[in-house]
């Protein structure tokens, strides 16, 4: 079930450094939300936020509010490991297990929350497989190590391990950066079908992906070095590229600056 | 580099040639199957001796050490590298490393002085327990029990070797990428099933070799397990329990180092010597493919 975010009065810090200040936004469930800006402006960092990996990195807190729907997600008592299992997340670089089968990869969320046999299994990973637009490539090598496919296969593997355990939420960062241009089109592609189905938020420094495959693109920058990164505005992706409210937003997207 | 590593590699080539050239008239002689038989005449007319005896406790003992140390070596890597606090993490790892630092004649009077009379008292919990937990494997079944037993050497053993196979194992746990590891935590593991999912399947050729390495430490090791096991007295029946003594290629070649009074007797413990040179040395290769094995996928 797809589900909406919203932040009020979000701070983020790496210990007494404040990366992200005061970010309240509203991500729209069922569609594609682009956050752009220049590097260090605390995208990654923000992002993170939403599924609480920000907290794996010693040091990482947060001041204000998540809602995932109406569910703090920072609340007291609130499990960060249930709100991962219900927020799935595509890294930078493709990351899937190295030791783990092409299945066992696709499989490792569903055994994570104890499903065990095998036909709920295979139907499942070959569902995820199928909507990660990689079934047909890899059918056959289902048993081979998924660090035997190229980079973009590998990333698609990475969206159909997160897409297996059916979360409410997509967090991708800068999942094509790392790829060539038709692999990446192969993923702007199964973003756009993927959005039918999830909340997706992508960090992408690629303004045209953006342009692409949003709906909504929220622009951050920052002041300067060891500044907070800000939200400068989030709207109507096609609005926002033809006629941006903000001069800072118009001098990115026209390439003046960042 | 080259130079030193081609300098090294002929100097065990010149130490196996030396110890096969001394042994060779004696094995000449010997009248008994060198590798199955367990009597061991080497100075009678003409001499008779085999190994049997000698290598099932020594391959018996270290193993029973490796199967103890393992286990405790990858529970203190796990503990400092994915739970302890840092401040924890750095003096319980100093503590496991300064182990490596106690001689082995030290390590070899605790076994007698302490643990053994604790596990050869008649009354001793920790052996009965032991007896009747794993008393069905024939290993562990006893009909008596010798003060100095193999059992008693393979623990000595294992606390030995964890200091070594602790510090490879906590370096390969160390070494796990950081993608790997927040794959797992964004999938929702917790810190077990990041460990299972990530941490070991990585580690694992690395705990494996270091297990190997420490397995050819254990197999070598000498002056504690000299003292601490009870020589078998000659002529009585091989025992091959746990719970007896016995000798190990090392224990014994130590035993009789001052009374090597004629090469042909000398020659009979140089022919045993070089069986656990062998057996070490394949040990250790074995570890090394293994890890260069890791290091090229
Ligand atoms: N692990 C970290 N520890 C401390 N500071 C960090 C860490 N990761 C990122 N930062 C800092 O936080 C700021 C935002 O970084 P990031 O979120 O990666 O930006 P972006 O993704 O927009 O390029 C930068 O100043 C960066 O140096
Ligand atoms: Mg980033």
């Amino acid at each position: 079930m797809a589900k909406r975010i919203d932040t009020s009065g979000l701070d983020v810090f790496y210990g007494d450094f404040k990366a992200v200040e005061d970010v309240s936004l509203t991500v729209e469930p069922r569609s594609v939300t682009a956050f752009i800006g220049p590097s260090g402006c605390g995208k990654s960092t923000l992002l993170r936020t939403f599924n609480r990996m920000h907290e794996v990195v010693p040091g990482g807190r947060v001041a204000g509010k998540v809602l995932l729907d109406d569910e703090d997600l920072y609340a007291e008592g609130v499990d960060p490991v249930a709100v991962r299992r219900t927020v799935g997340m595509v890294f930078q670089r493709p990351n899937p297990f190295p030791t783990m089968s092409i299945y066992d990869n696709v499989a490792s969320g569903l055994r994570l929350n104890g499903v065990k046999g095998r036909t709920l299994l295979d139907e499942t990973v070959e569902q995820s497989l199928r909507r990660a637009n990689l079934w047909e490539e890899v059918k056959d090598r289902l048993n081979k190590a998924g660090s035997g496919l190229s980079g973009g296969q590998q990333q698609r593997l990475c969206i159909a391990r997160a897409i297996a355990v059916e979360p409410q939420v997509l967090l991708m960062d800068e999942p094509c950066s790392a790829l060539d241009p038709i692999s990446t089109l192969a993923i702007e592609d199964l973003i756009f079908e993927l959005k039918n189905r999830y909340t997706i938020v992508i960090v992408t420094h690629n303004m045209q992906q953006a342009a692409r495959v949003s709906d909504r693109t929220a622009f951050f920058t920052i002041a300067g070095a060891g500044k907070p990164g800000r939200l400068i505005e989030i709207g109507d992706t096609a609005e926002m590229f033809s006629r941006p409210s903000e001069r800072a937003t118009e001098d990115y997207i026209t390439g003046r600056f960042g | 580099m080259r130079g030193a590593g081609l300098a090294v590699v002929l100097l065990v080539a010149l130490v196996g040639i030396f110890l096969t050239w001394k042994a060779v008239p004696s094995l000449l002689h010997n009248k008994a199957p060198f590798l199955t038989s367990r009597v061991w005449s080497p100075d009678t007319n003409p001499p008779r001796f085999g190994i049997a005896a000698l290598l099932w406790t020594t391959v018996i003992s270290s193993i029973v050490a490796m199967l103890l140390a393992v286990p405790v070596a990858v529970g203190v890597a796990l503990f400092i590298t994915q739970y302890a606090p840092k401040r924890l993490a750095t003096p319980v790892a100093y503590v496991v490393d300064l182990l490596a630092a106690v001689p082995s004649i030290i390590f070899g009077l605790w076994g007698i002085a302490v643990l053994g009379p604790v596990l050869a008292a008649p009354n001793s919990g920790l052996r009965q327990g032991i007896e009747n937990s794993l008393g069905w494997i024939p290993l562990f079944s006893s009909t008596g029990v010798s003060a100095g037993n193999v059992f008693l050497a393979s623990i000595v053993l294992a606390i030995m070797i964890l200091p070594i196979v602790t510090a490879l194992s906590r370096e390969v746990f160390l070494q796990v990428p950081r993608a790997n590891i927040e794959a797992a935590q964004a999938l929702g593991a917790t810190k077990w099933e990041t460990i299972r999912m990530a941490v070991l399947p990585f580690g694992r050729p690395g705990v494996i070799s270091a297990s190997m390495l420490g397995l050819g430490r254990a197999l070598g090791e000498t002056i504690a397990v000299t003292i601490i096991l009870s020589t078998p007295n000659i002529g009585a029946p091989f025992d091959p329990s746990l719970w007896a003594g016995g000798e190990t290629f090392a224990s014994k070649i130590a035993n009789a180092a001052g009374e090597f009074d004629t090469p042909q007797k000398t020659g009979a413990y140089i022919s045993a010597g070089l069986v656990l040179f062998v057996v070490t040395f394949a040990v250790n290769a074995v570890a090394r493919v293994v890890i260069s094995r890791r290091k090229e996928v």
